[in-house]
């Protein structure tokens, strides 16, 4: 490991201004992803300023009925949360998904938005990466693709991003607030992640010493329902093969409204716009879900291991929809229905 | 730059001086500290072998950078037992011989002893999910899920698997 300065913020201005002033200086919350990444050599920061002690830790209710998540509440505490288990179930399931209790335990929401992706190639400091090492190639093109992107890679860079938790805040239409250098600013989630394109080295759209001080959840109506569905390799503690966040309102048998995101077919939390314009004002039927699912994924190019997450992505999504539509139902709950 | 680094530990105060930015809870706690009972394998946050409490929750100490444990509290496995009384998870562990080659084990009862902190009696799926980030490549873990149901039967006759501990909202 390189060797580094530590240094303790105490205050927001304080901290920007300390990774600002350095252009090797970095952020450093929970951990998870970012202390590995020293031992590996896949990053050598010259100065960590840690944030974990900024007073960035509570959620608390907005006026209009949304909720602001401090960006230091760790994952195990959000998903602990009675206001999000209660009206963001798909975000306490995609949070519960992620790691291990002890990740959770550690792991923080702006960080959790910030963690790289767990393509081998670019953990692999002896292979060349165009996010790791810009310019160097992509090993991942001529190596094993079961893992990587479907939707919006470029020649540059076939990684997925890791998240659960950012699949749901995609589907959520959360807001990520900053500050920085600049000021603040508040960023929709969907266009908070970039698409590699010719620059796979940016994750995000943040500048440097840009530092996310919360993420905001607008309001959702009682009637919304929502789910997230994780397909690994194995039950628990593995990344996600594919993944779908919906949220759905009928009216008559009618989707309403529909949110849908995939995870784990792209550079990004890949929210599916196509689908939606599909399932909006349609019938809640599997025909309508999967002329919905083959609306987003027409466009999907597989790599050589990895068109099974076509069909995967298809079937999971039809999957969750018939879920969430049988469980609102035509009919209105009895009392013994009511959770 | 070096810093000074106190922390409480088992209930003990403790400093250690000329401590690197780079080095891990862990490495203070097993080198600095003299408490090699939380096992330095990945060092990736993978594996659980270095899992200990910090501040009462349970984290992978390779991953806390060191200064980031400056004032906080941590328990280690030694600091589990009662003097020379064991917990019962460890009890169970050595009753059911849930330990091969150990290496995973002091991670595992610190994982176990947190899980029955939270939950009376859990259930075989809630045991696998809570141990899900505690990884051992020799017992097939047939014998530790083993240990943690005896030692939560033993801490809680009555209860029946699936009940949350007494004042647990989770």
């Amino acid at each position: 490991m390189n060797p580094f300065e530590y240094r303790r913020a105490t205050d927001v201005a304080e901290a920007v201004a300390a990774v600002a002033e350095r252009p090797d200086a970095v952020f450093l919350g929970g951990g998870t992803n970012l202390v590995d990444h020293l031992k590996l050599g896949v990053t050598r920061p010259g100065r960590l300023v840690d944030i974990t002690r900024l007073p960035l830790d509570r959620v608390e209710p907005l006026p209009g009925g949304g909720v602001r998540v401090g960006a230091n509440v760790r994952n195990s505490d959000l998903a602990a949360e009675p206001v999000i288990r209660s009206r963001y179930p798909v975000l306490a399931q995609a949070l519960l998904s992620g790691a291990s209790g002890q990740l959770r335990n550690l792991a923080t929401t702006g960080g959790n938005l910030l963690q790289r992706t767990r393509c081998v190639y670019f953990q692999d400091i002896t292979t060349p990466c165009n996010k790791r090492m810009p310019g160097s190639g992509c090993a991942a093109l001529d190596g094993y693709t079961r893992h990587h992107a479907v939707l919006g890679a470029s020649p540059q860079c076939v990684a997925v991003h890791p998240s659960d938790m950012a699949v749901a805040l995609a589907a959520l239409d959360a807001v990520v607030r900053t500050h920085g250098p600049a000021g603040q600013r508040a960023i929709p989630l969907v266009e908070f992640h970039r698409l590699p394109g010719a620059q796979p080295e940016r994750d995000t759209v943040l500048d440097h010493g840009e530092l996310i001080t919360a993420v905001d959840l607008p309001a959702v109506p009682a009637t919304r329902r929502s789910a997230y569905r994780k397909v690994r390799d194995r039950a628990s503690y593995a990344f996600a093969l594919v993944s779908v966040a919906a949220e759905v309102e009928l009216r008559d048998g009618e989707i309403s409204q529909a949110r849908i995101a995939f995870g784990g077919l792209a550079h990004k939390p890949w929210r599916a716009q196509r689908a939606e314009q599909v399932l909006r004002g349609a019938p809640a039927t599997a025909a309508t879900f999967q002329r919905a699912a083959e609306a987003e994924l027409v466009g999907a190019q597989p790599l050589a291991d990895n068109a099974f997450k076509v069909p995967l992505a298809r079937n999971t999504l039809v999957s969750v929809l018939t879920e969430l539509t049988e469980l609102t139902g035509a009919t209105e709950p009895t009392q013994e229905d009511t959770p | 730059m070096i810093v000074r680094v106190n922390v409480t530990v088992n209930g003990e105060q403790c400093q250690a001086d000329d401590v690197w930015p780079g080095e891990s809870l862990l490495y203070l706690l097993r080198e600095r500290l003299g408490l090699p009972g939380a096992k330095n394998a990945c060092e990736q946050g993978e594996c659980g072998s270095c899992t200990v409490y910090l501040d009462g929750v349970l984290v992978c100490a390779c991953l806390v950078a060191a200064g980031q444990a400056q004032g906080r509290q941590v328990r280690t496995v030694e600091g589990l037992a009662d003097g020379a009384e064991l917990d019962p998870v460890q009890q169970a562990f050595v009753e059911t011989g849930a330990v091969q080659c150990g290496f995973c084990t002091p991670g595992l009862v610190v994982a176990a002893h947190d899980l029955l902190n939270r939950v009376d009696r859990p259930t075989d799926p809630e045991i696998r999910e809570a141990l899900a980030g505690n990884l051992c490549r020799c017992t097939g873990y047939e014998k530790i899920l083993e240990a943690v149901r005896l030692a939560a039967s033993r801490r809680n006759p009555g209860g029946r698997p699936g009940e949350a501990a007494e004042g647990e909202s989770r």
